[in-house]
């Protein structure tokens, strides 16, 4: 069932603080609005040093030797570690989120440039940063692998000589969907259309880079950690398997977080470093990436050159898609995605359509730059996915002679054939395409816009329409299919209800500016009739919250949100017992009606949710067996992913002389299923839409052929502003996901997975009248010039 | 937070106290004005100075519009939201206003000085290009209160070098004004705020329809902004015409120098060296026509 609505609501009913869903302003903002929110960098303990890290100068070169003699004698440095020293305790290597290893400090070689060398601990900032300068670090410079192409020629230089038997470049090799099976449908397509793609390296770029403040107390055996990360309780478990600290004596705390977008999802060196620095010096340490270190070290995202084919019929029925990809991992293997996808959730690269097959083969390489491969708000690598599918999916009705939008419409899986199994064995669901796109058209005005551009094209104008379909896979995941290093991917939530009616909820997953304080009371508040400013809403300290894996991939709402929602009923079911008590009926004979319960027949008769509670914790009798107080704990594990969808529709001018690209509106019409906060659920959107303009306009992390990064600044490595970005149009459908208990899939990523496929189908159908059929991201004014002059090239 | 290296610091309160502070201190001391180049260099560590004399206090000397019947003064010191801002400087050049809206962002322009944008010589910085095209001379203070004036060609004398000696002081742009002038500026970023892919400005004064004189200027496509005085040659005495705009393009185009880099192929802004002077020029004789 999927309700269609024109128009999203209107702003002035923004604060009517609704008891449950509905819009209303966060929570969280007043703080935010006054400067008084608190940042891991806002930590101060008394005695606290600073640590500066030394990075690697060069890509890929062999440590002769570190001489840290005058580094130890500048004035007020306490402590100089290097790789060698840390090998001594064991702790040089760590695991990543992929079972690969990755260097706390280099010992043997740096592998890519801004790699951690050596730190220095001292009493301020400068003089830690200072004392960097004075390090020596004799290298011998080998030759680097940049280009993910020749990582695997032979006679490329070896990266990863640290691994035992290690005579090559290769990192993985992944495949999924019935290859035999695809070749034959592809065999006897009427036509088949191939198109090699190239998603470039992007940097995630939050605005707070990354950091942490660590703080041993050898007396109580104890440590405390602020850091900056998406996930304290796995990062905690971390900790207490490679450090060997007891793991409840390490508190993570993940106070407010500047943004995360993936980047936080990893344990990265600075933050061993830190908890080596506080063990070695007995004081708090704090260690804060400036934005360099951010771009250069920290998790990319993307950096997948594929080869798309698509196989149809001549009027214009999708049979298969098949794909190639190379994936570049960088120099250690740090992709953040459960154990059994080294791939992420590429698998759903079929996207919204039935199609007879599909198949993809991948093999992903080392190359001499920064690890991670991060889910840079991509819900595990289905950015690339969808990327890949609309994209060829355009290419096709280029061939086919097609408009793509009628193409979308006619390959659409049908209403009734939710839950769909894809060829690669993912079950969506619940789904209705047709409405959603239908209303992206009409907000668009889809033929006047055609008609438009016809015009223009014929006065030798560029204007071009690009439309996205997307389906996403969100909510990770199901404990039989899913885990992170062995921990699995569900999600606990607790709520006590206080005697005057008041609540606390405590959460496992941690908020980097997605509302969780209000979403997740409005969630509590929709099923226990609390209002949401009565209940506080607590996370991102492991001491105070239950065990989880913490918010990525959009996985907040499907999982934690449904254990928030199944939490309050299980404290609304002890309330209704109360109340039957309280009201002398039975328990059958009460009607609740949202924050109080009802005798049927008797509407006079009635007993508030603040009323039980007051009774819950007072004196007065229970019903027999009932314990006082009210409150209640679960573990949620999700039976599956939940399926987002949503149409996109991007309408771009180009400038003909200059092939400047100006994003003239562009039109989103989200399907999250049920929306809790229509007001936060739009800045979703328009966050990860503004995200999508970076990545198809200006955003990439380049190399040169040395393999110095090229992104290092924000003056290098650019971010929209407000000033490349049309006044977002934004609409929505519902189709509420059968298995979610209130019916919600989560919408966090959703506008950076479904944007850029839409603006670079715009540009590519711009540039039409050029003959151009594909054009690779970062669409520049340069890299669009070089497309209408026919030589559209990938980006180096 | 990226940190500089250790350095001194003084505010100077008068021209001649800067210039005194240069001369002692020597090679190893800069002015700062708006600091928003040289500031994030100190703190990449790409540049290390051992002492910085803050000259903001001499903004009630140094900023200054002065509108003059032969020219127009503008001191150093004067900030890139009042060249913006000012209606005589709109009057007598647009250019300005339009290299304004484009250059950098608000922060920076209320802070970003003319002075300072000159001296840091950026091969892509748009005020160069801009007093180049206007044929702007740098007025140049040394010790004793000794003054020279340099033309701007000569201002430059390589990418982030000037004429200005160490013991010296930007105090003024002199641009000549001419009767039946028109200009304008183009530029292409890659964002709202970078520096040029390329830019283009121009300036022609026309009498009788009849350009008496024209300027060009680009940046980001050479080791400095550069003029083109094949343009000025070409359209002297000449009706402006799109088939002249076209030549001069051509010309435009061939006295560049462009590398290629992040920001655009060799080869692109060469094109958009010719498509931007058409432009510009374009622009700026509609302006001296109205």
């Amino acid at each position: 069932m999927t309700t269609v609505h024109e128009r999203p609501d209107t702003f002035h009913d923004n604060d009517q603080k609704p008891v449950g869903h509905g819009r209303m302003l966060r929570k969280e903002d007043p703080r935010f609005l006054r400067g008084r929110g608190r940042y891991v960098d806002d930590v101060q303990l008394p005695g606290m040093l600073h640590l500066a890290i030394l990075r690697a100068p060069v890509a890929h070169a062999r440590i002769l030797g570190i001489d840290t003699s005058a580094a130890e004698a500048s004035p007020g440095v306490k402590a100089v570690v290097t790789g060698a020293m840390l090998a001594e305790q064991n702790l040089a290597w760590m695991p990543t989120l992929s079972n690969d290893v990755q260097a706390v400090l280099a010992t043997d070689k740096v592998r890519f440039q801004g790699q951690e060398v050596a730190f220095v601990v001292a009493d301020d900032r400068y003089a830690a940063r200072d004392a960097l300068e004075l390090i020596d670090v004799e290298y011998d410079v080998l030759d680097p692998v940049v280009d993910a192409r020749r990582a695997l020629e032979p006679g490329a230089p070896l990266i990863r000589d640290d691994l035992e038997g290690k005579t090559n470049n290769h990192c993985f090799d992944w495949e999924t969907g019935d290859e035999a099976a695809t070749e034959a449908v592809f065999g006897r397509a009427d036509v088949v259309v191939s198109q090699d793609i190239v998603y470039p390296r992007v940097h995630p770029a939050p605005m707070e880079t990354c950091g942490a403040v660590a703080d041993f107390d050898a007396v109580e055996g104890k440590l405390r950690l602020w850091s900056t990360t998406q996930a304290p309780h796995a990062h905690r478990t971390l900790y207490a398997i490679v450090a060997g600290i007891p793991e409840h004596k390490i508190q993570v705390i993940s106070p407010d977080i500047g943004g995360g977008f993936g980047n936080k999802v990893p344990i990265y060196p600075g933050y061993v470093c830190a908890i080596v620095a506080t063990i070695v010096t007995g004081k708090p340490v704090k260690w804060m990436e400036d934005r360099s270190e951010n771009l250069v070290s920290t998790g990319f995202a993307r950096d997948y050159i594929m080869r798309g084919e698509i196989a149809a019929t001549l009027d214009g029925r999708i049979l298969a898609i098949r794909t190639n990809v190379l994936a570049d991992h960088g120099a250690f293997n740090g992709t953040a995605a459960p154990v059994k996808y080294p791939a992420g959730f590429f698998g759903v690269f079929t996207g919204s359509y039935d199609i007879e097959a599909a198949y993809c083969r991948m093999t992903a390489v080392y190359t001499n730059k920064a690890p991670g491969g991060v889910a840079y708000a991509c819900s595990f690598r289905i950015t690339e996915a969808v990327y890949l599918v609309e994209r060829i999916v355009d290419c096709l009705a280029d061939e086919l002679g097609m408009d793509p939008a009628e193409l979308r419409l006619k390959n659409f899986i049908r209403p009734e054939q939710f839950p769909y199994t894809t060829k690669t064995g993912w079950v969506y669901d619940s789904g209705n395409y047709e409405p959603t796109m239908r209303l992206a058209m009409d907000m668009a005005g889809y033929d006047a816009l055609r008609r438009e551009q016809e015009e223009k094209r014929a006065r030798g104008e560029l204007m071009g329409i690009g439309i996205a379909f997307f389906t996403e896979a969100v909510g990770a995941g199901p404990r039989k299919d899913m885990d992170i290093l062995g921990l699995g991917m569900a999600d606990g939530c607790e709520l006590r209800v206080h005697p005057t009616g008041k609540a606390v909820v405590r959460l496992s997953v941690q908020s980097q500016g997605q509302g969780h304080e209000t979403t997740f009371a409005q969630i509590v508040a929709e099923e226990i009739g609390i209002p949401p400013a009565d209940i506080d809403v607590v996370h991102g300290d492991t001491d105070n919250t239950p065990f989880g894996l913490g918010t990525y991939g959009s996985r907040s709402t499907p999982v934690s949100g449904a254990a928030a929602a199944l939490v309050a009923r299980k404290v609304r079911d002890k309330a209704r017992i109360i109340a039957s008590g309280m009201l002398e009926v039975s328990v059958a004979d009460l009607e609740w009606e949202k924050g109080a319960f009802l005798v049927k027949g008797d509407p006079g008769k009635t007993v508030t949710i603040q009323e039980i509670a007051l009774r819950a914790h007072g004196a007065g009798d229970l019903p027999e067996g009932i314990e006082g107080g009210l409150e209640s704990q679960i573990c949620y594990n999700p039976s599956n992913l939940t399926y987002p969808h949503g149409a996109y529709i991007c309408v771009v001018d180009v400038d003909p002389g200059t092939a400047q690209v100006k994003v003239r509106r562009f039109i989103a019409v989200d399907d999250c299923g049920t929306r809790i906060n229509p007001m936060i659920i739009e800045g979703q959107v328009h966050g990860g839409l503004t995200d999508g303009v970076g990545m198809a306009l200006m955003e990439m992390i380049a190399f040169d052929e040395d393999g110095n990064c090229l992104g290092a600044s924000l003056m290098d490595y650019l971010i929209p502003t407000a000033l490349e970005v049309p006044d977002w149009e934004t609409g929505f459908t519902v189709t509420p996901s059968p298995h979610h208990p209130i019916g919600a899939k989560g919408v966090g990523e959703s506008a950076t997975v479904g944007s850029p496929p839409a603006i670079v189908n715009a540009v590519v159908d711009a540039l039409k009248p050029f003959g151009v059929r594909h054009a690779d991201m970062p669409l520049t004014p340069s890299r669009v010039w070089d497309a209408m002059r026919g030589n559209a090239r990938p980006p180096v | 937070m990226q940190v500089p290296a250790p350095f001194e610091y003084e505010r100077a309160t008068t021209v001649d106290q800067a210039i005194g502070l240069l001369e002692r201190l020597g090679s190893g001391a800069r002015l700062v004005a708006g600091g928003h180049s040289l500031l994030p260099m100190m703190k990449l560590r790409l540049a290390n100075f051992d002492y910085l004399i803050d000259i903001n206090d001499l903004h009630t000397e140094l900023g200054y519009i002065r509108p003059g019947p032969d020219e127009l003064r503008i001191g150093a010191l004067t900030r890139h939201r009042e060249l913006l801002e000012s209606a005589e400087l709109a009057a007598a050049f647009p250019i300005f206003a339009d290299a304004e809206r484009v250059i950098a962002d608000p922060v920076v322009r209320n802070r970003g000085t003319l002075g300072g944008s000159l001296c840091q010589a950026d091969p892509s910085e748009d005020l160069s290009a801009v007093c180049t095209t206007l044929d702007a001379s740098c007025v140049i203070r040394g010790p004793g209160g000794a003054e020279r004036v340099v033309p701007m060609e000569e201002f430059h004398v390589g990418p982030y070098e000037t004429a200005v000696g160490d013991a010296e002081i930007l105090v003024e742009i002199r641009l000549p004004v001419r009767p039946g002038g028109g200009s304008a500026y183009e530029k292409v970023e890659r964002r709202a705020g970078d520096w040029a892919v390329v830019s283009a400005g121009a300036a022609v004064w026309l009498d009788g329809g009849v350009v008496v004189d024209a300027r060009a200027g680009l940046a980001a496509v050479g080791p400095n902004t550069t003029g083109i005085p094949g343009i000025s040659a070409l359209l002297r005495g000449r009706q402006p015409s799109e088939d002249l705009l076209e030549q001069a393009g051509a010309i435009a185009a061939r006295s560049c120098d462009p590398v290629s880099d992040q920001r655009g192929s060799a080869d692109y802004k060469r094109h958009l060296a010719a498509e931007l002077t058409r432009r510009a020029l374009r622009r700026a004789v509609e302006r001296a026509r109205s």
